[in-house]
């Protein structure tokens, strides 16, 4: 056993010491087939039997921790090698990317979804409906009759007269959703209809197109004590204001009875516009439903009755977002797009927040 | 409507302040709109008494003036050429606001002198455009005593929106009520008394209407004044009509406006010496022309009524007078007209002439009814007071329309309604505060609807009477009460839908617009072109005359307009309508974009690309796959509309339903909107994206995934060059529906080893065995499956 003690140093010493070709030789001169180490195993045969066991245990320990050596020692050398490989890869990170489109999100898009993320707490749903409208759902089931003289202040635009001699209208609020609901769904109705509406008015404050969002709730109990509830709690989530100072005003709309506008707290200290303060700023219509429009839409009034609002989306965004100017939103300039518009994945909720 | 609380104050007995009665005018609905407060303006401002004079030393036209203002006397540098000693003047002592040169004074040296404090110009405190000269006060002037009330500009002006249902408060008398209902003071008594006629009036009033215009005028009242003085009203009057922007005319002229204002009564006066004949309400005569008082000329049509006299119209009923029977300073002997107009009649009459005078405003609105006989004598005994002369006796026409109304309100209601509970007694002391007469039987109030009230109707109006008057603010604030513990979702199937694709291409790095519903119709004839139906008959411009056809033109536009800002290459989206006939069916909502120009710019990574068909259907398929559709079913042909460039488009077809398309832009288009480079554009039609299939659960299939190694063979097919791609796709793909799961082209060869009109399509199929590791010849049998159906299909062979 003493000659194998002295090979196994004698190997060791030179494998620590073997460069990569010297490591090659080495294992075959020991665990190659003529190797020194394979010679003495097929001596194990010429062993008594008893002293065979014995040393044949411990030539496969010297084989298995030569082996293991030379790995490690061939390790040395790679882990060398891919260093010196590496150092050769560098690149200048400090290179610009290649480029990916970075789309954005129309903030009324986004207004949308946070008014749509509050109401939905409140168990509304969304309701939508054609912009194309005929006078009865636009007008006169909204207990506008014609020759009213709100008729004429919604500047209403008119397409071509049918040959039944009707002339639908471009609906000049989301209103007339209301009436499509009511026809068509039994109470309790609880929505909200944000989309697009149009009034032939084109000024630095009016556009020919815009977007409101509607609400109406008809059941047989809600009365203005819940309509504030609900208009309160909106507009403290909505601009994120707890202490928001919220007030109802009377006010007419044809088709509200009793009709409010709503007036938010604001401040005009130092020629901006913040939200919260002393000072008032109107920010939507609002009332109990009139019991004339519920009859026009096939609805007992003395049964039920409820609440309608309606809201400015591109008033509601600017005053969130502090976007100046009413006629960029729908210019599609990618410098305004890009400043103001939203993250895609930045969606609106109640649980990850409103707002950006 | 603008009104002075002075003016405010002859209807309303009351010790209220200014901000007391601003404040409860916006919480009973008479929304205040602005109050212009001159005395507060004019707070800092004192009588100063110019004690010296000399001359400044460094400035030949500048003066020093020495001030008294009580307190103390400061020296003052001036230029105005009537600063002298011994006069008074308007002294601003420093640190006060200079309204008319909106600056704060400040102690400052002018040429070397310092002066503390000015004296003011008219137009330096906003009263007039006068700046020649300082302000010189009377010499009763008490030094050092608030200027405001010396300058006349002590009675602040309050403007209130005036909601369309109330016809009352363009008159400064039914503001009045309303604030004396709201506890603000007590409403004055009006005197309506009769005027005792001295003589019968020379001219009469007759209504002359078809039964069809009928309604248009039910009753006149005239009177005829004698030896009156016309000339300039007194200072009261005068005052009250410039406070509130109104110019004054004449005493006579200046009357019809005090009573138009005042009392929500429109009067006109006649020349009675320039009025042929008796005056009749009549139809107005084709072509008929009025020279009206605003100076210019009416030409009226049959379907108005004009006021005409034996040498025809004279005055256009309801809206305005006529310039020939007007009254001027000569004029002795007047007429005057009050009547009743139908407020629709007037309505249209002022929109047809595009007219709006103050008279028109309250027609429009409704007069009361019972104000043409009390208007003639609240208008007599102001014309005999500063004009002199005497009143004829009233010469009448026509009949006061019976106007009586009664509304019940059950008590019960207001808190059903409104949510409040009030004490039994107040809504029936409200209605009467309000004019109301009623009998409250403890649960219903019985309530006689005042004349001035035609706004009035149904039950939920008294119950928002009371209430308003009650205050909105005392309404209790109630939580909306839940139908679920969680909310269901807001959203259906179609509106997420919409949400998804939109947030789908914006990460795919379009940017979302948002563009108008309409556009010109030479626009709209680029793409497809509109039914006469979706023409607007009343567009804003020319350019917004029909409704879109197509998204992308309103798109193409905005990136037109980029191009020319010069913002680089343009990647825009919308998801929006678009409309086929006026009906709710014509309306479809389609998500379209388009990419201009360069898909990647120069960059030292690669080389520039420009945008091309299959940027646009990798969008469109992102759009699509977001929006939940079966990609693996869609056909593709080739037949995209006109505005596409034909041979770079294509059609998505799922069945027989046209569910989207893509493509380069038609070179004309591009041209069109001065797109420069290629455009590629899509349109996805997403109404008709089939809902996903529902009725299972939420629950998936179960996963389930071979342990065997799946098999990737190449195989390159010669086919004739017009080829589509997705034939020899498709037929490999099907060759085996179990074997094979996923057919890749990984290259296209054109060469002239292959012959004139072929190609060579590499394609890349992966078996996935189930049971066992393929053996060569079953891999070997699939490839010969795969070979025969490609040649089936396409007569595509195997490249040799």
């Amino acid at each position: 056993m003493d000659n194998l003690d002295q090979l196994r140093s004698d190997l060791l010493t030179r494998i620590i010491e073997a460069d990569l070709d010297q490591l090659e030789e080495l294992r075959v001169e020991a665990l190659g087939r003529k190797g020194s180490i394979s010679e003495l195993m097929r001596g194990l045969g010429a062993l008594p039997a008893d002293q065979r066991r014995e040393a044949g245990q411990a030539l496969n320990a010297l084989k298995n921790e030569i082996g293991a050596a030379i790995d490690a020692r061939h390790g040395v050398f790679a882990g060398a090698g891919l260093e010196q490989r590496l150092a050769t890869e560098t690149i200048d990170v400090t290179l610009p990317p290649r480029p990916r489109g970075e789309g954005r999100i129309h903030p009324i898009s986004q207004t949308i979804e946070e008014m749509v993320a509050i109401f939905c707490e409140m168990g509304f749903r969304v309701a939508e409906g054609p912009h194309i409208e005929d006078d009865f759902h636009n007008f006169t089931a909204l207990n506008i009759p014609p020759e009213h003289p709100a008729r004429q202040d919604h500047d209403t635009f008119y397409l071509t007269e049918t040959e039944d001699g009707a002339r639908p209208v471009l609906r000049t609020h989301t209103s007339p959703v209301q009436i499509r609901t009511m026809q068509a769904v039994e109470p309790p109705i609880r929505i909200v209809v944000p989309g697009r509406t149009f009034r032939a008015d084109h000024d630095a404050t009016h556009s020919p197109m815009f977007h409101q969002i509607e609400g109406l709730v008809v059941d047989e109990t809600t009365h203005m004590g819940h309509l504030k509830g609900c208009l309160i709690e909106f507009c403290r989530t909505f601009f994120g204001v707890d202490d928001l100072p919220v007030r109802f005003r009377p006010s007419f709309f044809p088709f509200t009875e009793p009709s409010a506008e709503v007036d938010i707290g604001c401040s005009r200290d130092g020629g901006g516009l913040k939200i919260g303060g002393d000072d008032w700023l109107e920010i939507l219509g609002c009332g109990m439903i009139h019991p004339r429009v519920l009859e026009n839409c096939g609805i007992d009034s003395t049964r039920y009755q409820g609440f309608a609002f309606g809201m400015g989306i591109e008033r509601a965004a600017m005053l969130k977002y502090g976007i100046p100017d009413l006629r960029t939103f729908y210019d599609s300039d990618l410098r305004w797009l890009r400043h103001y518009g939203f993250n895609p994945l930045a969606q609106p909720t109640i649980a990850g927040g409103l707002t950006p | 409507m603008k009104f002075t609380l002075s003016w405010l104050k002859e209807h309303l007995e009351t010790d209220r302040s200014l901000d007391e009665i601003c404040a409860t005018l916006s919480m009973i609905g008479l929304e205040v709109e602005g109050v212009e407060d001159k005395a507060k303006a004019l707070a800092p401002f004192v009588v100063g008494y110019v004690t010296g004079v000399r001359q400044h030393p460094n400035a030949d036209r500048l003066k020093l003036c020495t001030v008294d203002m009580g307190s103390g006397t400061f020296e003052v540098v001036c230029g105005a050429p009537n600063a002298r000693a011994g006069i008074k003047g308007v002294y601003a002592p420093e640190g006060s606001w200079i309204p008319g040169s909106e600056m704060k004074l400040k102690k400052s040296k002018i040429r070397g002198v310092e002066s503390c404090g000015m004296l003011c110009s008219e137009r330096e405190l906003e009263l007039s455009d006068e700046h020649d000269g300082i302000i010189e006060l009377t010499e009763d002037a008490e030094i050092g005593a608030p200027v405001a009330e010396l300058l006349g500009a002590s009675d602040p002006v309050i403007e209130i929106g005036l909601t369309p249902n109330r016809p009352d408060c363009a008159g400064v008398r039914g503001i009045a009520r309303d604030l004396a209902a709201a506890g603000m003071g007590i409403l004055k008594p009006l005197d309506a008394s009769p005027v005792q006629g001295a003589f019968e009036s020379p001219i009469k009033w007759r209504i002359d209407l078809p039964e069809d215009l009928a309604d248009g005028c039910p009753m006149v009242v005239g009177r005829s004044f004698r030896g009156v003085t016309n000339g300039p009203s007194p200072k009261w009057l005068w005052d009250q009509l410039t406070a509130i922007g109104l110019r004054p005319i004449s005493a006579l002229v200046d009357i019809t406006n005090y009573v138009t204002f005042g009392l929500a009564r429109p009067l006109h006066v006649f020349d009675a010496d320039k009025v042929a004949g008796d005056l009749v309400m009549r139809p107005a005569k084709p072509g008929e022309k009025v020279p009206a008082l605003d100076g210019e000329t009416y030409e009226l049509t049959p379907d108005m009524i004009a006021i005409a006299d034996d040498n025809g119209a004279q005055s256009i009923a309801g809206v305005m007078g006529g310039e020939a029977t007007g009254c001027g300073d000569g004029t002795t002997n007047v007429f005057l007209e009050i009547a009743l107009f139908d407020p629709v009649r007037t309505a249209t009459t002022g929109r047809k002439l595009d007219v709006m005078s103050d008279a028109r405003y309250r027609f429009e609105r409704g007069v009361d009814p019972t104000s043409a006989l009390w208007g003639a004598e609240v208008a007599a005994r102001l014309i005999l007071d500063l004009c002199g002369g005497e009143a004829s006796e009233l010469t009448i026409a026509g009949a006061e329309p019976d106007w009586a109304r009664r509304q019940t309100l059950r008590k019960s209601r207001i808190a059903a309604l409104g949510g409040v509970e009030l004490p039994s007694d107040e809504p029936a002391q409200i209605l009467e505060l309000l004019g109301f007469d009623n009998n409250d039987d403890g649960e219903i109030i019985d309530a006689a609807i005042p004349p001035w009230r035609p706004d009035i109707d149904g039950e939920a109006d008294l119950v928002e009477e009371v209430l308003r008057i009650h205050g909105y603010d005392n309404i209790p604030v109630v939580p909306m009460d839940r139908d679920a513990v969680v909310p269901h979702p807001a959203l259906d199937a179609g509106q997420n839908r919409a949400g998804r694709v939109r947030r789908a291409l914006a990460a795919n790095g379009l940017v979302e617009a948002v563009t108008f519903s309409f556009l010109s119709d030479s626009d709209a004839k680029l793409f497809g072109g509109v039914p006469d139906s979706l023409r607007i008959g009343n567009p804003i411009s020319a350019d917004l005359d029909v409704m879109r056809p197509s998204v992308l033109p309103n798109l193409a536009a905005a990136a037109g307009r980029n191009g020319a800002r010069g913002a680089g290459d343009a990647a825009l989206f919308e998801i929006g309508p678009q409309y086929a006939d006026a009906t709710p069916d014509g309306q479809a909502l389609v998500a379209a974009g388009l990419r201009v120009g360069g898909y990647q710019d120069r960059h030292w990574s690669a080389p520039a690309r420009d945008v091309d068909a299959f940027d646009a259907k990798a969008d469109a398929l992102v759009a699509l796959a977001a929006a939940g559709a079966p990609g693996a079913n869609l056909r593709i042909t080739r037949d995209a509309p006109a505005w596409y460039h034909p041979g770079r488009s294509g059609v998505m077809w799922l069945g027989k339903t046209e569910i989207a398309r893509f493509g380069e832009l038609h070179p004309d288009i591009t041209a069109h909107y001065d797109l420069r480079g290629p455009v590629a554009a899509f349109e996805v039609f997403l109404d008709v994206v089939p809902p996903a299939r529902s009725g299972r659960g939420p629950a998936r299939p179960l996963l389930e995934v071979s342990p065997l190694q799946p098999v990737e063979r190449d195989f390159a097919f010669v086919v004739d060059a017009d080829t589509a791609s997705d034939a020899v796709l498709r037929a490999a793909r099907g060759a085996d529906k179990k074997l094979i799961t996923g057919v890749k082209l990984f290259d296209i060869f054109e060469g002239e080893s292959l012959g004139e009109g072929k190609k060579s399509l590499a394609i890349a199929v992966t078996l996935q065995p189930t049971d066992a590791t393929l053996t060569d010849a079953e891999i070997d049998a699939v490839a010969e499956k795969i070979t025969a159906a490609v040649a089936k299909a396409t007569g595509g062979v195997l490249r040799g």
